[in-house]
């Protein structure tokens, strides 16, 4: 299926109701301007197209597994990219992109055989979102800043695959897709807090409660970009289960937001997607 | 030899006498076993006969998501318990200050875990305490709190063993909001086993290793019948439970 006729279709909302929230997004992500714009082209091409996959006689799995394969094509690309960029120093940093470089890439052919013939093709990505980022420094800012937008942009690919996956969870129960989808899950998760804490030593920063393995509020972190935003809006949250546990544990929002991490929709996750997809 | 077989039957839900002194019994049974980690992990009836208590008094975890539920609420008891003893004190020789926010952050996760498993588990059973696993009592005399080695590596083991016990036991729960929940928290277990591997493992590749991780990029996914008998291995566990009527997958 091609990518873009997936993301559209992704969306359970009405045409009006995506269009409006998508605008919501870009507000979010306001601080893009009009590069933003230009890149939630694939977006765009929404309008006009028909609503739910169940009529296409698409599979319950299918859709939560294609929109896995897509964050995962995405990330695989990305570091594959990252590690050819020649940006990333010898040692640890190369070493740790390596091992999840693996991981992604073992994912995307999981997945791949999972779905088959329903498999979504890879996209067309543009990780420098329009201009707006030089990771791979192909456009020369400088090793220094490429790197840190390595790091930035990995941080806030492994922290929304944590959330996209377990928002996707449920859509998978009483499938045989559940199991491996929540081994991926976790493997994210342990990708996230290693690229958390490479970007802590890094901005030597190890002692920062937002610079932490896991997730503080809705901290995004120092040094990552507002436009990341969108990924760790709603973490903040500490009502687990209809209970408040600062209330019912005296540990603080800090301690107990870092104690659960949240889900996304399908929709958040595709739109956070779609800023780096051309086509 | 016990074996490690889950016993599918009706425990102590049908006996409503019993249930009545099972609280003072496992206050009792910890006692009676302390040290020797006796944990009772299904069991058939000669060796009811070999129990010094009555059968049919350990609390047995319950059926179902609530099961699943208790099940994880004794993992979590196991790691708050764990980290309350690691972080006491002026923690092991030379941890540095990294380690050792790291060390206090994972104990108030692990805590709030095991004070939210508490409450929802209580609400869910309409405040039936019967129903809700009890305080457990542990034994970490194996673990040399002082060694750097022993804190991380048994920090290890428990983290990378609650990953694979979430994992497993997502698939046997059957209400969606569980799931959830249970996702949230796996996802934190997992982060913790990412920092601990790292600053106690020497390579680079640890966090995510390849002996947690297979070929397909998965990690561990382990079903209770897994999970129960390796953290009896440990030794760690006092009081006496069983799970004869979890969901098997």
């Amino acid at each position: 299926m091609n990518i873009i006729k997936f993301l559209d279709e992704f969306t359970s909302e009405s045409l009006t109701q995506k269009v409006s929230s998508r605008r919501d997004v870009f507000g979010t992500f306001g601080s893009l301007g009009k590069k933003a714009a230009l890149a939630a082209v694939p977006f765009g091409l929404a309008t006009g197209s028909s609503k739910a996959f169940a009529q296409n006689g698409t599979k319950a799995h299918e859709d939560p597994l294609n929109l896995a394969l897509t964050l995962e094509y995405l990330e695989a690309e990305f570091y594959i990219r990252a590690l050819d960029s020649g940006v990333l120093p010898a040692g640890r940093p190369e070493n740790v992109y390596n091992q999840i470089s693996k991981h992604e890439s073992a994912h995307v052919e999981f997945l791949k055989t999972a779905l088959a013939d329903a498999a979504v093709s890879k996209p067309t990505f543009d990780f420098t979102v329009g201009g707006m980022f030089d990771p791979f420094n192909e456009n020369g800012i400088g090793q220094e800043t490429a790197y840190a937008q390595l790091l930035a942009l990995a941080q806030a690919f492994e922290d929304t695959g944590v959330r996209a996956y377990k928002g996707q969870a449920p859509n998978l129960m009483g499938t045989p897709y559940l199991k491996p989808a929540l081994q991926i899950h976790s493997v994210e998760a342990r990708h996230a807090s290693e690229i958390r804490r490479l970007r802590a030593s890094v901005l030597g920063d190890v002692l920062n409660d937002n610079a932490l393995g896991w997730i503080t509020l809705n901290q995004r972190g120092p040094g990552m970009p507002e436009a990341t935003q969108a990924v760790y809006d709603g973490e903040e949250n500490v009502t687990q289960g209809g209970v408040n546990l600062v209330t019912a544990t005296g540990f603080d929002a800090t301690s107990v937001s870092q104690s659960f991490d949240e889900p996304i929709t399908g929709d958040q996750a595709v739109a956070i997607a779609s800023l780096f997809i051309v086509s | 030899m016990k074996k490690p077989v889950i016993k599918v039957e009706t425990s102590v839900e049908t006996h409503p006498k019993q249930s009545n002194s099972r609280r003072q019994f496992l206050k009792m049974g910890g006692l009676a076993v302390a040290g020797s980690s006796l944990f009772l992990y299904g069991c058939n009836n000669d060796d009811d006969n070999m129990d010094p208590m009555e059968p049919g008094m350990v609390f047995d975890l319950g059926s179902g998501d609530l099961g699943i539920l208790n099940y994880a609420y004794a993992l979590e008891q196991l790691e708050a318990a764990f980290y309350t003893k690691a972080i006491a004190g002026s923690y092991y020789a030379g941890a540095s200050a990294e380690e050792q926010l790291i060390l206090k952050d994972i104990y108030d996760h692990e805590v709030i875990h095991r004070e939210f498993f508490k409450a929802a588990i209580t609400g869910a059973v309409n405040g039936d305490t019967t129903k809700v696993l009890p305080e457990l009592e542990f034994d970490f005399s194996g673990v040399d709190f002082g060694s750097r080695d022993s804190v991380l590596g048994t920090a290890m083991v428990l983290e990378d063993t609650g990953v694979g016990a979430y994992n497993g036991a997502g698939p046997l729960l059957e209400t969606a909001a569980y799931l959830t929940l249970a996702g949230k928290i796996v996802s934190v277990e997992a982060r913790h086993a990412a920092a601990i591997r790292s600053i106690f493992l020497p390579g680079d590749t640890e966090f995510a290793g390849d002996d947690v991780i297979d070929a397909n990029g998965l990690d561990k996914s382990d079903l209770p019948s897994v999970v129960i008998p390796a953290v009896v291995a440990t030794g760690f566990v006092v009081t006496e439970f069983t799970a004869n009527q979890l969901p098997t997958g």
